[in-house]
């Protein structure tokens, strides 16, 4: 029966081994869970999730595997927030709703059916939330109802005991199948992080320990060179004010959460294309607005200048005297782009959109031109390839 | 069997027991992880005092080797004691620095070892510990000598989840993740670090901390650590329950917030969500 258990999770992607399930074997042999079931699903859960991302995953295996190995202390259609759900149907259901319930077997079927659709659902979650919500077919899809909102035996559960742990779902939020990019962004750290380490441990310095010890008649004279700091310097240029402020937003937590291990690391604001503003603080964009020569003035060549942005405007944008959609700019776009990429020595940009996309936008394809190429997507492999441009 | 249980300072939840416990009884490492202030690292210091072990801290920093909690052979100073004509060289072992594994294993009864924020450390570091965790047992390729743990210590270690640990490792461990702790847990928590609390400033407090804390905007959140700080600084600042409760806008910013927001950004916003509310008042 446990057997079954681990393959349920393998099949819902939990990366759980056999020397796990036998861990987990030998605990229970060990008295550990002690012949309860809340201290039975504490123990596989210790035992078999090595991470937060998992563990709700876990949770919805384990109560569909599990599924009446409770004792039946407390009904589950009853912890549903039936009450509410009933009132919310009557307010919203029309009447050929309302009849076709009746013919379903009225109220308490009905409940019985959501309950098993639910239970349907945990199975198929991950495939995205199209279960329950297609339009009209499905009674509890029709006002909004969705798994988020239902979490079986959550509301009423806090008052009496009879709730299931599992059912709780209390680590819903660490899923990462839930949020796109999440677990990408993981992956990510890790390869800017290799980006930011190009230190070098502390060394001895063998030329020099030699002619210490020289003049030390002999006798040994350590000499070490200072560990080296990581060395990376960056200025993040952030398109934001647009569609792609989310994806610009990860883009900004990404670099924010290894910012310890560059050396430097800035950010700018930009509208769609920088000019000759930039804003340091896009809430207070006023107050904190910036001159880019200012910048340029300021932040050396050894700099590196990642411009984070879709590409995707207007092509006056780009090249025209006052083409911006937001003020009168003097010069165009793309000269002050390009005073950009002449000050830095290394420089990049990365594209939130899909790269198959980047075609069908003409400023794309001109301000890859002006980047010569060094576009590159917001993905792993995107990162990869950016983080061997702005190291070379 | 003598379990490891929440105790008068430290509030455990019920899966965080079996999970320590599991360890205890299994001898395996103990991964904890957790938003930071959670209390990780003293859970270990409760462990060994719940248990009556002694405790062994390893705090790992950016630098530090695997090799260094096993043991380091101090080549130098054998070289200058070499030249010194010191009679201590023409044995290896007194140049064999041990490591705090090393400690653990050697010790008369079992202890409690704590790797703490293994995810510091560079990346290969877990996997530079797997054999040495699993069998408890290391190699001293100098003196050609195996040091077996005599009793196998309990491993808990701590992440912040700043790396990803390596599979191989991950499965060789218990995992618990300490959940933020909800509003009962918070005031038992309160409960047994300021037993003599006033009630009613602790209701207070409570308040503006979830508040606080309900705010989505905020960089880094404050966590128990932070709220007990917090705590202890209103005690001793003697201020009366009201000051926290008054609606005032001007105060929406909670006195004494240096202890719960850690980040200008953060203070910022506050003011400006005073500012707001001022603004609707009006």
């Amino acid at each position: 029966m446990l057997a079954h258990f681990i393959v349920a999770l393998r099949s819902a992607g939990i990366p759980a081994s056999l020397t796990e399930y036998l861990t987990l074997l030998r605990g229970m042999k060990e008295g550990v869970a002690d012949y309860s079931v809340d201290d039975f699903y504490h123990l596989s859960r210790a035992t078999l999730v090595k991470d937060e991302r998992h563990l709700d995953r876990f949770d919805r295996v384990f109560g569909e595997v599990f599924k009446g190995l409770e004792p039946p202390e407390g009904d589950l259609t009853r912890t549903l927030p039936e009450e509410w759900l009933r009132k919310l149907a009557e307010k919203l259901l029309t009447e050929e709703e309302k009849a076709a319930i009746e013919a379903a077997g009225g109220f308490d079927k009905l409940m019985e059916m959501l309950k098993q659709r639910l239970a349907e659902q945990k199975g198929r979650h991950q495939g995205g939330s199209k279960w329950i919500g297609t339009a009209g077919t499905s009674p509890f899809g029709a006002h909004g109802y969705n798994p988020e909102g239902v979490r079986i035996g959550q509301d009423e559960s806090r008052h009496r005991r009879a709730v299931k742990v599992w059912d709780k779902r209390e680590f819903k939020d660490l899923d990462d199948d839930v949020e796109i990019g999440t677990r990408n962004i993981k992956l990510a750290l890790r390869r800017l992080r290799r980006f930011a380490r190009q230190g070098a441990a502390t060394e001895l310095d063998l030329p020099d320990t030699i002619r210490a010890t020289a003049n030390n008649a002999g006798s040994l004279d350590l000499k070490l060179v200072p560990e080296r700091h990581n060395t990376v310097k960056v200025l993040l240029f952030l398109d934001i004010g647009g569609s792609m402020d989310d994806h610009v937003r990860i883009c900004a937590e990404l670099f924010s959460a290894c910012r310890a291990e560059f050396k430097h690391l800035e950010h700018f604001y930009f509208h769609n294309c920088p000019y000759e503003r930039l804003w340091t603080n896009n809430r207070r964009r006023r107050e904190s607005e910036v001159s880019t020569w200012e910048v340029l003035r300021k932040y050396g060549p050894d700099y590196k200048a990642i411009i984070v942005g879709d590409a995707a405007m207007s092509p006056y944008e780009v090249v025209q005297p006052g083409g911006s959609v937001e003020h009168w700019n003097e010069e165009s776009g793309q000269v002050w782009l390009q005073r950009i990429l002449g000050h830095f020595r290394r420089s990049a940009w990365l594209n939130p959109m899909p790269q198959p996309a980047w075609d069908r936008y003409h400023s794309a394809v001109l301000l890859r031109q002006i980047m010569e190429n060094r576009m590159f997507p917001l993905t792993l492999g995107g990162l990869d390839d950016m983080t061997r441009e702005l190291s070379r | 069997m003598a379990g490891f249980r929440s105790t008068t300072s430290y509030i455990a939840s019920r899966d965080l027991e079996v999970a320590v416990n599991a360890a205890v009884t299994l001898q395996r490492p103990l991964l904890v992880k957790g938003e930071p202030g959670t209390g990780k690292t003293v859970l270990a210091q409760e462990v060994a005092r719940a248990l009556g072990r002694n405790l062994i801290e390893w705090h790992i920093k950016s630098t530090t080797k695997a090799q260094q909690g096993l043991y380091e052979y101090d080549a130098v100073s054998r070289l200058r004691d070499g030249q010194l004509g010191d009679e201590r060289v023409h044995d290896i072992g007194n140049y064999i620095i041990r490591g705090k594994l090393w400690e653990a294993f050697a010790a008369d009864e079992q202890q409690v070892l704590l790797i703490d924020e293994i995810d510091k450390a560079d990346i290969e570091f877990p996997n530079d510990l797997l054999l040495e965790l699993d069998r408890m047992q290391f190699h001293v390729y100098e003196t050609r000598e195996t040091v077996v743990a005599k009793h196998r210590p309990i491993v808990i270690i701590t992440s912040n989840n700043e790396k990803e640990l390596p599979d191989a490792f991950l499965r060789r461990c218990f995992f618990h993740y300490i959940r933020f702790p909800d509003r009962e847990t918070m005031e038992r928590i309160v409960q047994a670090h300021f037993p003599d609390i006033k009630q009613e400033l602790a209701r207070e407090a409570l308040n503006v901390f979830f508040q606080v804390r309900g705010v989505a905007e905020l960089k880094k959140k404050p966590a128990t650590s932070e709220l007990l700080d917090w705590l202890k600084l209103l005690m001793i600042e003697d201020l009366p329950p009201e000051v926290l409760r008054s609606q005032d806008p001007r105060t929406a910013i909670p006195p004494l917030y240096g202890a719960l927001l850690k980040n200008e950004q953060d203070v910022q916003l506050f003011e400006r969500l005073a500012f707001l509310s001022r603004r609707q008042q009006r």
